[in-house]
């Protein structure tokens, strides 16, 4: 089968059963996306589908032919980082970093969906879209487990990023 | 996880004559399979099919398709407007990344969270008939209250299907002959008697293809969750409520609950109850003895009695308190 990660088709012959997660991790040599859970329980994994964030655990890599699939790898690198990167490494929010790759994707997926006006379960009027206050980050950041707690540091860095990348857009 | 024969459904009609297990989301079900607590030998994948369209009905209401994802039917503009209810409820399940996954098919047939049925070296009446039920007289913290049977005590986890019930959405299906049928949510799901193995009506390789939603219902829409933590939890309890009031008193309630039983809970005898009535504390009790007059504890979850009519009365307060 093929799959198109970070713009690059990779031909791969897997059992039915791989996960795209270890599709990624085992067969690819892409391990910046972690595995904590293994049961979409704690958001290590989160890879985008199609600009979407997901648990890479929870699908099989069978049924991604033909999706665009970004990982950690394909936000940025050590030369050239992506804003939620470096405002990750500028407000220090990591400790151990084993959640980082998993809550840095998915902090850019959360921003994709409130510019596309999604609420969340802290949007005070559903019927209105939402503002990205820090109750609305944790909120919509739940989904992403820190077993090191670095939880306030990370709101930081997403805010941060947040505002980086409305005046570069 | 048990191998399996992969195949990919191109149309709706020969999804269910490929005779293996849909797989929409995953998010249940490859859970589920990983821990061999679901060992299907064939899985039929049913996310390319065309069901992901969220369309107008003739009658005022809504078809949504059986793929519209838990995230983009919880942002369409039309739920958000017309049936906050269902928009409160589905924000209020997993989280982000799980919802962008999760459809809504998948979500009303999702399996019950009970601690028994998910470890296969305990005995579990759901997973394996007659081997007994491990969580009466065991951890059933989160079980139910309200219709259990001697076989079985799990609840239905989902929080989009107690929207829907209250919404009186109906389920569209084509099974594998051809045929299709409509069955109300309301008929949908089945209490688990001698059978909790069986937790729907549908029958083998019968494919939900949309649910719909009838026409809007006026009134203040509520959806409040109770649970171990702000999010990403399953709900201990949860109450759906839509009420209407006309001069001072309650002119329409429609109410379904959560985490209660083996199915989302609806009564018409507590919305009758409040019907004509002008809001106080003591009708809302009157509501909530009638709700919990059957309710039974089961140890660990003796708490839900007294939360689920703690839980009512608060929304109803808040739904009224305009009046
Ligand atoms: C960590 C975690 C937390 C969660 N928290 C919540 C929560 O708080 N509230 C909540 O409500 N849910 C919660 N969920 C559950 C989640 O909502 C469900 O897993 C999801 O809705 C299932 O949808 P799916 O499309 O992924 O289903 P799948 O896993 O693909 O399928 C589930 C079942 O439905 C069948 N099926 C799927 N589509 C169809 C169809 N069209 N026709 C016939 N059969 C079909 C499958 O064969 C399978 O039996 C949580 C899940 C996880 C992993
Ligand atoms: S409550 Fe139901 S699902 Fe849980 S152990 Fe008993 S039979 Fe199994
Ligand atoms: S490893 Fe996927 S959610 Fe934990
Ligand atoms: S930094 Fe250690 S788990 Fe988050």
């Amino acid at each position: 089968m093929k799959l198109k990660i970070n713009g690059t088709e990779h031909e791969l012959d897997v059992d039915t059963r791989t996960s795209l997660l270890d599709a990624c991790r085992d067969h690819l040599g892409l391990t910046g996306s972690k595995k904590g859970c293994d049961h979409g329980q704690c958001g290590a994994c989160t890879m985008l589908v199609n600009g979407r964030r997901i648990n890479s655990c929870l699908t099989l890599a069978v049924m991604h032919e033909g999706d665009e699939i970004t990982t950690i790898e394909g936000l940025g690198d050590p030369g050239n980082l992506h804003p939620m990167q470096e405002a990750f490494l500028h407000h220090d929010g990591f400790q151990c970093g084993y959640c980082t790759p998993g809550q840095i994707v998915s902090a850019v997926g959360m921003l994709g969906e409130v510019s596309d006006g999604w609420p969340s379960h802290a949007t005070a009027d559903v019927k209105d879209g939402a503002s990205l206050s820090q109750g609305e980050i944790r909120e919509r950041m739940s989904g992403n487990l820190c077993r090191c707690s670095a939880y306030p540091n990370i709101v930081d860095a997403i805010e941060t990023a947040s505002a980086k990348m409305k005046e570069t857009a | 996880m048990r191998p399996f024969e992969y195949s990919r459904a191109g149309n709706v009609s020969e999804a269910g004559a490929l005779a293996g297990r849909f797989i929409a989301g995953g998010t249940n079900l490859l859970d589920l399979m990983k821990l061999e607590v679901e060992t299907p030998e064939k899985l039929v994948d049913i996310t390319r099919l065309p069901l992901r369209e969220i369309e107008e009905t003739v009658d005022g209401g809504l078809r949504i398709g059986a793929l519209v994802t838990n995230s983009d039917l919880a942002a369409e503009p039309r739920i958000r407007r017309d049936y906050e209810v269902l928009s409160r409820a589905l924000l209020a399940g997993a989280s982000g990344q799980l919802r962008n996954k999760a459809t809504t098919g998948g979500n009303l047939l999702q399996r019950t969270r009970c601690s028994y049925f998910y470890e296969t070296s305990q005995p579990c009446n759901k997973r394996e008939p007659g081997s007994g039920c491990g969580a009466i007289g065991g951890f059933n913290r989160i079980h139910a209250i309200l219709g259990t049977s001697e076989k079985c005590i799990a609840t239905h986890p989902s929080d989009m299907a107690v929207a829907m019930r209250l919404l009186d959405a109906v389920v569209e299906t084509l099974k594998a002959d051809g045929s299709s049928r409509e069955i109300p949510v309301g008929e949908f799901y089945r209490l688990p008697g001698e059978t909790p193995q069986i937790e729907s009506v549908l029958d083998q390789g019968e494919l939900i293809t949309a649910v719909r939603l009838p026409k809007p219902l006026q009134g203040e829409h509520r959806y409040r969750k109770v649970r171990d933590r702000a999010s990403y939890a399953f709900a201990l309890v949860s109450v759906a409520a839509v009420v209407r009031m006309d001069g001072g008193r309650i002119a329409e309630a429609r109410l379904a609950f959560g985490g209660l039983a083996h199915m989302p809970w609806r009564d018409a005898a507590v919305e009758a109850a409040l019907i004509g009535q002008a809001p106080s504390m003591a009708l809302f009790d009157k509501a909530a003895d009638i709700l919990l007059a059957e309710a039974k504890g089961q140890g660990e979850n003796d708490f839900k009695i007294p939360l689920a009519r703690r839980t009512l009365k608060a929304v109803l307060a808040d739904a009224t308190k305009g009046a």
